[in-house]
């Protein structure tokens, strides 16, 4: 579906379900690079049970106009006003990586819009490889493939996608091509290099937590989002076995299990 | 710093299997399955609707042929891919999941004969019209082009007649019209090729070829590249628009880049059923470990026969892309840098008559339909693949009656040349006694 926010036009994926105002809303945030397509294997469950989703394309990115926003702030107050451009008073709010991030912002700015958090892979940092970081803001696609190298656990590198027939890092790595390496990725990777507030934003988080976790992920280890999870009060953590940084699709099966139950315990559908 | 995803080689024996999550079984284990349990009811729902991955029933998709899937979308360096019962059916499933009846589509004319009926006699029944131009004719496909077309089609190196389509530029002008490009990647592997680095959108390959290599299984496959945007433009409902079997859903918005394949497999495979058996699957697998190895055997034995037949007084003229003179070389060298394949087409001095003679007369060369063999292969395509075809496209795919082709095997060199001697021998003969 296609919307305003603050004057620009905003691609979001509903999940196969038409939008509906008066159903619970959940948003879901994507990472670094990426776009509502990394979601596609939580959004469409939540949409056919009950719920509106937004599986929203952060501006500059997938099919939201652009420029991308520059600081994890501007992004965390960008999703308020997404609640209120489709004129919804509150939301539940999901989060992948970087937008976990984005996601802890919003609930701390604005509590009393968002009525419960779930974090996949979500840490109160995310400092970026120096190396990294330049090649994503010259553009170059290697930056791609350093980064699908390293979000994919083994069953990126072997094998074995829930859905029969896709390949995790090739997919992975074409949404970010697609979505344009050099102005989506290298913006991302500076607003997360230059995010400092996320230990501060945790601690102001009022409404129930939730941070899933991938033993084998690289680019937020257990122990880092362990640490987050200690500082947001209300707050539990699951750790996926044999699982990467690409939890939403690695283990999309295990991770909406979890999702599931705790959004349907913390903010209900009829 | 350099990514540490694993290489080609690596793949083609590891690729889209981890033991650990199958009993520790070393090697890819067959699931002999129609079906697959369900967790319970909500679990069955989520799979039908495709809110959830997982197996359902063989048709659709199956353990091992996934494995399969996965390692040559590796290979080819593609989003996801989607194997099928032979080459033809994968062919025909991309055909049928991009285009709606009253579409067109433009296609190279030297094709495998096979290829080459279903675009000019079946989709026509469908509705579905095909424009034929020759590979080398690069304008041709651009003035091909009509408001209904939907993708460029075509193999790199044209069969049987070995012509090579300028990819590069027929992507530029498929680019600018909007539309993808699917090239059947069968002769080339991933070993020697992989179209989708050079902008092609989707590739297929009959397996059964030199990927399996070993002559035993019939499979086909397609692999998304990910990179066409379905959405630019309203020229591809089949994509873009609410499809009525999965309560209105968009393909391109809600899977992206793997939108074609998961139509294909949960339109196509559902409705059409093409499926790969798992134990083919199986078979192909243990070809591709090998695919590295074979090649490169495949690839240099190409080029002796390609000396000994340009030198023997027999020949009347031989078509392989590593020769100076030929048309395409300096786009082969660039295109293909490891070797322009094994297949050789070649014209025999006394027509028809001698290369009968040669083909009843060589023992250890196999005269039968197929190519990409571990044996060597010969047929006279004029009398058996494309004998279905009339005079008018014979020529369009630029063949004659003279025309032997030749898939060069791995046996050891000296026997395959001292095999061909003899043919040659034999079709010397007649010639000989009519000469008199
Ligand atoms: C280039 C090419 N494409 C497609 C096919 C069809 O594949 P299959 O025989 O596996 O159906 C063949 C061979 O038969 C072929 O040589």
């Amino acid at each position: 579906m296609k919307f305003t926010v603050n004057k620009k036009e905003v691609f979001a994926s509903t999940g196969g379900r038409p939008f509906d105002k008066k159903k619970p809303l959940i948003i879901f945030i994507h990472g670094s690079g990426l776009s509502h397509i990394t979601w596609v294997l939580q959004t469409r469950y939540f949409a056919f049970h009950g719920y509106s989703v937004l599986a929203i394309d952060l501006p500059g990115h997938g099919y939201s106009e652009g420029p991308a926003l520059e600081s994890i702030e501007e992004q965390g107050k960008w999703i308020a006003d997404v609640i209120d451009s489709v004129g919804v008073k509150e939301a539940s709010l999901v989060g992948h990586s970087q937008g976990c991030l984005v996601v802890m912002e919003c609930a701390s700015q604005f509590p009393d819009k968002i009525r419960s958090i779930g974090l996949m892979g979500g840490a109160g940092a995310i400092p970026m490889n120096p190396e990294l970081l330049e090649l994503a803001e010259k553009g170059d696609p290697k930056a791609v493939d350093l980064m699908m190298d390293w979000a994919h656990g083994p069953a990126g590198h072997f094998g074995g996608h829930p859905v029969p027939g896709l390949h995790h890092i090739n997919l992975g790595g074409s949404i970010v091509i697609n979505g344009s390496v050099k102005n989506a990725l290298g913006v991302d990777f500076r607003a997360c290099d230059n995010y400092k507030n996320g230990f501060e934003a945790a601690k102001k988080i009022k409404c129930p937590a939730i941070n899933i976790l991938g033993d084998r992920d690289r680019m937020c280890p257990v122990k880092e989002g362990k640490k987050l999870a200690d500082k947001i009060k209300d707050s539990e953590v699951e750790v996926i076995e044999n699982c990467g940084h690409m939890i939403l699709l690695e283990e999309a099966g295990k991770s909406l299990a979890i999702l599931k139950k705790f959004i349907r315990n913390n903010h209900p559908a009829e | 710093m350099d990514p540490k995803t694993y290489k080609f080689d690596t793949i083609s024996l590891h690729g889209g299997y981890m033991p650990s999550k199958n009993a520790g079984s070393r090697q890819v284990p067959i699931y002999q399955t129609t079906s697959y349990l369900f967790d319970d009811v909500d679990h069955a729902a989520a799979l039908f609707n495709l809110e959830q991955g997982g197996h359902i029933y063989s048709r659709i998709s199956n353990p091992t042929v996934q494995v399969l899937e996965e390692r040559v979308a590796a290979l080819e360096g593609g989003t996801a891919a989607l194997a099928t019962a032979s080459g033809m059916s994968a062919i025909f499933l991309a055909i049928m999941t991009l285009c709606n009846t009253g579409d067109h589509v433009v296609v190279s004319s030297q094709l495998y004969g096979g290829t080459v009926n279903l675009f000019r006699l079946t989709l026509p029944k469908f509705g579905i019209k095909a424009t034929f131009v020759k590979p080398r004719d690069t304008e041709g496909f651009k003035k091909a082009i009509q408001e209904n077309t939907k993708c460029i089609f075509g193999e790199l190196v044209g069969n049987p007649g070995n012509e090579l389509m300028n990819m590069p530029e027929i992507v530029k002008i498929a680019n600018e019209a909007g539309i993808p490009v699917i090239i059947d990647s069968t002769y080339q592997t991933p070993y020697l090729f992989k179209p989708l680095e050079h902008g092609a959108d989707i590739v297929v390959h009959s397996l059964t070829k030199w990927m399996a290599g070993h002559g035993s299984s019939m499979a086909g496959i397609l692999v998304e590249g990910g990179k066409f945007d379905w959405l630019k433009t309203d020229k591809f409902p089949t994509m873009t628009e609410p499809y009525e079997g999965y309560h209105g859903l968009s393909f391109a918005e809600e899977f992206g880049p793997v939108a074609f394949t998961m139509k294909a497999r949960a339109e196509g495979m559902r409705d059409m059923g093409p499926c790969l058996s798992p134990q083919n699957a199986w078979n192909v697998l243990q070809g591709i470990e090998t695919l590295s190895v074979r090649m490169e055997k495949h690839c240099s034995n190409a080029l002796k026969m390609v000396e000994y037949l340009s030198n023997h007084k027999s020949v009347a003229w031989v078509s392989h892309a590593s020769l100076k003179d030929n048309p395409d070389y300096e786009l082969a060298k660039t295109l293909l840098p490891k070797g322009t394949g094994s297949m050789i087409a070649f014209g025999i001095k006394g027509g028809k008559e001698a290369g009968a003679a040669f083909i009843d007369n060589v023992k250890l060369a196999s005269h039968l339909a197929n190519v990409g063999d571990t044996r060597t292969l010969v047929i006279h395509p004029a009398s058996a693949t494309h004998s279905q075809m009339d005079e008018a496209t014979l020529k369009l795919a630029n063949m004659s009656h003279d025309m032997i082709r030749l898939s060069v095997g791995i046996e050891d060199i000296d026997d395959i040349i001292n095999d061909f001697e003899d043919g040659f021998r034999a079709a010397e003969k007649p010639r000989l006694v009519a000469n008199k």
